[in-house]
């Protein structure tokens, strides 16, 4: 260093450091690395959403990070990363799918919805080669996707497919073969005899394809055999024709999904594929006047159990704050460390301990007042038992914020108000009561509108039941977006497509209130 | 801050001098009955947790022989549970604990970037983005589940690590909510005066010294404080666990406790009190130790605004 620099030459080089210089060079040449890694794996797999994630978050932190400009940039980025990637990202494509038919026999492509029905069809033919067979998945070994190992026995090649993925050879040496089977793969699990066992039943419908006419089929739960198809698929035509028999199945329309359907106009197969249906998903949300009138019944639940709760919350909370908030209370601190300790139980563990004080017969509250109350099996008792549940749960926290409130309000003003002589009385409903509201009610209405999608509280304690006979999507207790999880995953099959609908439904509701609480916070109006 | 103003208060004699002069009727009238009040909201707030005591101590277990004060003590459920002969409990503790600090500290790290850079720099689109931001959080996760699924499942094609089933791609999910504490932090911030760095960046620091050895020291408290109520948060997260870990060793202590006890409602449950009891008891201390700071913490949104 020269004695001639300027101190301002100093301070710049004192921030630019060589280590610096190193650590972002050697930075930004990891994300360049892994861009090169993984774009290649996603291009093959067919992943552009990813795809576009991968580059564009690369394309961010070389622009944020490797000038010295953008400062707020790159303390933002990290945290806007996983918000736009897993929070917005999801949102997009819920509304995506809410216009799909997205749902179980409908995830796929067409090509893929093809190849499931073609090498369906195959037939073991009495010379058909054998293979040693083991099934590995990467996803769950009860729910698959599955994937199969084959082995043959003579060569000792290694072959490895799936339903959609068709049979590829694999280099023999990237697993691990013992007793002339596969017992360890590169990725995924591979499930063991008991587990096999347990999904055999799903097994049987898996097909691997080979080529056009033919197809893997497993015969047993370790081996598997090559059959030829009796169906093929035209493509000219668009039309799936049995070789057998000379029936030609064609594509039609059946309700809001096309399907390859015979002469009498059903669908043959149940494979289908992911379609675009429009907006039919929201006209059945709207003109189907049994949805309509539950959709209708979930939100009027949800806004007075969102209200309910917060409105038996606060009065509780407040009123025992106003009340143990008196300096001549003794043991003032230890009633406030008691009642804070709700708050701090864990949310599911709350609920499903209270889940069993609704017990009818050993419940410890029918118990305990000797009452024999059957709380969940009564639409209004359940609607009661939420609300109590709720309201031990949310009162410490309404406490706690009117505790602090009160006691951020200056001495002086209730002084004031003594002075011109006010009771105790009006001066708490006349001053520390608008004065508490003014502080509390942007947390209020907060709380509104966690309550207002407030899933655990429901599903942890009633599941949302009771269910009225024969009705399966809504239960008398259930809120919107715990109905939306019964018609998304509940016993009547998938339908992810609607589902979204009504997700995207609740979105809207959601941005409502937000637009209220933004009017509602004064601090909003002037962010600085 | 206002409750240790309150506590030197409440510890000096004086006040407590005119009580002796005070007629019993009197002294009920005026303090006596906050008493009672006090005396029955401590029994609604502490029965449930009471309870899960008691129940974890009861060797029988079911809901039909638990009372709130147990005849019996036992040690057997915590036994059975700790060896694992009911799933792999400590497994699920251990992933419990990974993924609620994980996502806590990282949730709070990341928040507190954002709130330096909304605090401190005044750019483009930032008003904006801190209205937004509030929006979005307002969305819940649970609601675009479906494709949060489906994403995930693609991204398992290619890195395995962050499938489905497995904790570290369940964790990168909830950091979704990375922002989430922003604007409560940002109101902290923008109470130490902004000379504090100024005057540093005359002396020659740079954004990165003032934010890591100016401002971070001065709210270290509220950090923790913060840091306890997000890990709170995610210790309770539990549709999208249910959804995602479905094999036994990839649970978390939410999501494996609850199928227990949805398995045998009625003979699970000394198990499930046992497993609430070690999940509860250090959350509980730790609040009454931070428990000035939540006080300060949860209000400071309104009052300071």
């Amino acid at each position: 260093m020269t004695s001639t620099s300027s101190p301002a030459a100093a301070q710049t080089r004192g921030t630019t450091t060589i280590t610096s210089v190193l650590g972002r060079v050697l930075f930004l040449g990891v994300v360049l690395a892994l861009v090169v890694f993984f774009a290649p794996l996603l291009i093959a797999q067919q992943l552009w959403m990813w795809l576009i994630v991968l580059i564009g978050s690369a394309i961010a932190i070389f622009v944020l990070y490797s000038t010295k400009r953008f400062i707020p940039g790159k303390y933002l980025f990290p945290g806007t990363f996983f918000l736009v990637v897993f929070l917005i990202t999801p949102i997009i494509l819920t509304v995506g799918y809410s216009f799909t038919n997205f749902g179980d026999g409908t995830r796929g492509t067409k090509e893929q919805a093809i190849n499931s029905i073609v090498s369906n069809s195959v037939q073991q033919t009495a010379d058909a080669p054998r293979y040693n067979m083991t099934v590995a998945t990467m996803g769950s070994p009860t729910e698959g996707p599955f994937e199969l190992w084959l082995l043959e026995p003579e060569t000792g090649d290694v072959f490895r497919g799936s339903e959609e993925q068709p049979l590829e050879q694999v280099d023999a040496s990237d697993v691990t073969v013992a007793d002339g089977r596969v017992t360890e793969v590169p990725q995924g699990d591979v499930l063991d005899m008991r587990e096999v066992n347990a999904v055999y039943n799903e097994l049987q419908q898996l097909a691997v394809p080979v080529d056009d006419t033919s197809a893997i089929r497993p015969l047993s739960v370790n081996q598997a055999f090559v059959g030829t198809t009796v169906l093929q698929y035209d493509e000219e035509r668009d039309v799936i024709v049995d070789t057998a028999s000379g029936t030609e199945y064609s594509v039609a329309k059946v309700g809001d999904t096309e399907y390859f359907v015979g002469e009498d106009g059903r669908p043959a197969f149940s494979q289908s594929w992911l379609q675009n249906v429009g907006t039919k998903n929201y006209e059945r949300l709207f003109t189907n006047s049994n949805i309509a009138s539950q959709f209708l019944g979930a939100f009027t639940w949800t806004l007075v159990f969102a209200a309910g709760s917060v409105l038996s919350t606060f009065i509780l909370g407040f009123a025992l704050a106003l009340i143990l908030n008196d300096e001549r209370l003794k043991g003032r601190r230890l009633y406030r460390s008691i009642l804070l300790m709700p708050y701090a139980v864990p949310g599911f563990i709350a609920l499903l301990v209270w889940s069993n004080f609704y017990n009818r017969d050993f419940g410890l509250i029918n118990e305990m007042l000797n009452l024999n109350l059957n709380w969940f099996g009564d639409p209004t008792l359940a609607k009661v038992a939420v609300l109590l549940t709720n309201l031990w749960m949310g009162f410490p926290y309404m406490f706690i914020i009117s505790t602090g409130a009160l006691q951020s309000i200056p001495g002086d003003v209730l002084e004031a108000a003594k002075i011109d002589g006010a009771s105790r009385f009006q001066a708490t409903v006349k001053v520390v009561m608008p004065l508490l509201l003014v502080a509390v009610a942007p947390l209020l209405v907060a709380s509104f509108a966690f309550n207002f999608n407030n899933f655990n509280a429901i599903e942890l304690l009633t599941q949302g039941g009771p269910f009225p006979p024969g009705e399966f999507t809504r239960g008398s207790t259930d809120i919107l977006i715990s109905m939306i999880y019964r018609i998304a995953f509940g016993g009547s099959g998938a339908d992810f497509g609607f589902a979204s609908a009504v997700s995207v439904m609740l979105f809207v509701l959601t941005g409502i209130l937000a637009a209220v609480q933004f009017r509602f916070t004064r601090a909003l109006e002037d962010v600085n | 801050m206002s409750a240790p103003a309150a506590s030197t208060t409440s510890s000096i004699p004086a006040p407590q001098v005119p009580q002796h002069r005070m007629s019993f009727g009197r002294w009920f009238a005026e303090i006596g009955w906050r008493h009672i009040v006090g005396i029955l909201a401590v029994i609604f707030a502490v029965f449930p947790i009471l309870f899960v005591i008691s129940a974890s101590l009861n060797p029988t277990g079911t809901v039909a022989a638990t009372s709130l004060i147990p005849r019996e003590f036992s040690f057997r459920h915590y036994e059975s549970l700790l060896s694992g002969e009911r799933g792999p409990f400590l497994r699920w503790y251990l992933n419990t604990v990974i993924v609620c600090f994980t996502v806590a500290f990282v949730q709070v790290f990341l928040s507190v970037m954002a709130a330096y850079a909304f605090s401190r720099f005044r750019f483009k689109g930032r008003r904006i983005g801190l209205l937004s931001l509030l929006l979005v959080m307002m969305f819940p996760a649970i609601l675009s589940m479906i494709a949060i699924y489906t994403m995930i499942s693609d991204l398992g094609k290619v890195v395995p690590l962050l499938g489905l089933d497995s904790v570290p791609g369940y964790l990168i999910i909830l950091l979704g909510g990375s922002l989430g504490q922003v604007w409560l932090i940002k109101g902290f911030f923008d109470t130490v005066p902004k000379e504090l760095d100024e005057a540093a960046i005359i002396d020659g620091a740079n954004h990165w010294q003032v934010f890591t050895r100016i401002l971070l020291p001065a709210l270290v408290p509220i950090l923790a404080t913060t840091l306890l109520l997000s890990l709170v948060g995610v210790l309770s997260e539990f549709l999208l666990g249910s959804i995602f870990l479905t094999s036994d060793e990839n649970k978390t202590l939410a999501v494996g406790l609850y199928g227990l006890l949805s398995e045998n409602r009625s003979n699970n449950l000394g198990v499930f009190a046992a497993g609430s009891v070690m999940i509860m008891v250090p959350v509980i201390i730790l609040y009454q130790f931070l428990q000035r700071y939540i006080v300060g913490g949860s209000t400071a949104g309104a009052v300071k605004g």
